[in-house]
């Protein structure tokens, strides 16, 4: 009886260290080609709404962590991706939460440019009805470039809302609850942004450390 | 593995014990990712990689391992393999990973693959049971073609949207709007209209059925009836 557990063990022991080592081996393979498509998939969001005139730095790498804030919707850091032209600030990307869309969260990201107008905004991910609040997404509708280069300056406060509601922003018959939660999100950006833009676009640590190290190689 | 054991397999598979419409077995992605031909055939592609894999991964290992600890055996040999489906589409297909997501790892606990294994693959040598598991995995996606072609009709009026996902941009071009200036028909892409579509599946397929088990009766009377005259 004892002989035959044994055994059983063994034989799970040993199918066990087998399927570990073929996962490695997979992990191994194709952990490189995943993070290169993350990555490129990120990137042309990012280049869609921060087209690549407006920065010539390496936008990905130029990170501003952003603590969590009301604002900006979210319960833990994020980052924000700097754009910058000859070391001036031009354009930043933020990523934010509304947290009323229909049905949970809708993840946004939204590029301001540093005049306070906003280059464009994209949906990441969302869980709104298909068919009814899905056309925010912008595979799905031209909707969200509603966005494109309005700022708190050309938008009061109070126009910040659907139409429905007495602002300035168009709707689709059907789902309210989408737009004003994606209106509200992206009103809540700006204001964020207006508060916080100078610790923001503060020079990025590590492109500090490259500079002091090649002042340090000059010396 | 004679011709006429190769084509039982494969008819087995893929008609007689589809696992969509008669087996009934693996709803849960049959009724969520159906929405659209693509993402049918992809995930029903997939599975049926997973099942050939684990059929050929199991069968010669079926006479070493003791009975009692057979379940979790193969349940482990399973998920390895689904996991190594889900990374390589991951570093590969990107978009369509992106798509499929969640439903590619529970693939693991879609009861037809462990069903075939147990049922077949146990029992069987390794070439027969890779060759059930990729039947029975392409009658899933046959099912999930039409399934995902008839809501995608009803629902958006496209067919084969999405597949820049699979191919790239460049075939942008092959999604055809079969009704153009549609408005969309919510329920049909909702999981009711799944449910409703795969109900008149299943009953499409016992109609074949039945219409053919009458020909062949009518048949075996007349042949009966002959020589009686």
């Amino acid at each position: 009886m004892a002989k035959a557990s044994l055994h059983t063990a063994l034989n799970l022991l040993f199918f066990a260290v087998i399927g570990t080592a073929l996962l490695a081996i997979t992990y191994q393979l194709t952990h490189e080609p995943i993070a290169r498509s993350e990555e490129k998939e990120k990137l042309k969001l990012v280049t869609q709404i921060a087209p690549a005139e407006t920065y010539d730095n390496d936008i990905i790498k130029d990170t501003a962590e952003l603590a969590e804030d009301k604002l900006l919707g979210n319960d833990d850091t994020t980052i924000a991706y700097i754009g910058r032209i000859k070391g001036q600030p031009s354009i930043a990307v933020l990523q934010v939460i509304a947290p009323d869309g229909y049905s949970g969260k809708i993840r946004l990201i939204i590029s301001i440019h540093s005049d306070g107008k906003i280059g464009g905004v994209r949906v990441i991910s969302h869980k709104e009805t298909p068919g009814l609040g899905d056309y925010i997404e912008i595979a799905k509708n031209k909707w969200i470039t509603v966005f494109n280069g309005t700022s708190l300056d050309n938008h009061k406060d109070a126009d910040w809302k659907v139409k429905k509601d007495g602002g300035s922003f168009d709707y689709m018959a059907g789902a309210t609850i989408t737009p004003r939660a994606v209106v509200k999100a992206v009103h809540k950006a700006l204001q964020y942004y207006a508060q916080h833009r100078e610790e923001m676009f503060k020079p990025h640590p590590a492109a500090n450390v490259q500079a002091n190290q090649s002042e340090g190689e000059k010396k | 593995m004679t011709t006429q054991e190769f084509k039982d397999i494969l008819y087995n598979g893929v008609w007689k014990q589809n696992t969509g419409v008669v087996q009934l077995l693996g709803m849960c992605p049959i009724l969520a990712v159906s929405s659209s031909v693509v993402n049918g055939v992809s995930l029903g592609l997939a599975t049926a990689v997973v099942m050939a894999l684990s059929g050929a991964a199991i069968a010669p290992i079926r006479n070493f391992v003791p009975n009692e600890a057979r379940i979790p055996v193969f349940i482990l040999i399973i998920a390895v393999l689904v996991t190594v489906v889900q990374f390589s589409m991951n570093a590969y297909m990107y978009g369509l990973y992106v798509v499929l997501g969640i439903f590619i790892p529970l693939i693991v606990t879609n009861c037809i693959v462990l069903a075939r294994i147990e049922a077949f693959a146990s029992k069987n040598p390794a070439l027969q049971s890779a060759l059930d598991g990729l039947a029975m995995g392409l009658g899933l996606t046959a099912v999930l073609a039409v399934l995902g072609g008839i809501r995608e009709i009803f629902g958006h009026g496209t067919l084969l949207s999405g597949i820049d996902l699979v191919f790239g941009e460049a075939a942008k071009s092959m999604v055809i709007t079969v009704v153009p200036n549609y408005h969309g028909f919510l329920l049909a892409i909702l999981p009711p209209g799944a449910f409703i579509a795969l109900g008149m599946l299943i009953a499409g397929k016992n109609w074949l059925n039945l219409r053919a088990e009458q020909k062949s009766r009518k048949q075996a009377d007349l042949s009966v009836a002959i020589p009686a005259n």
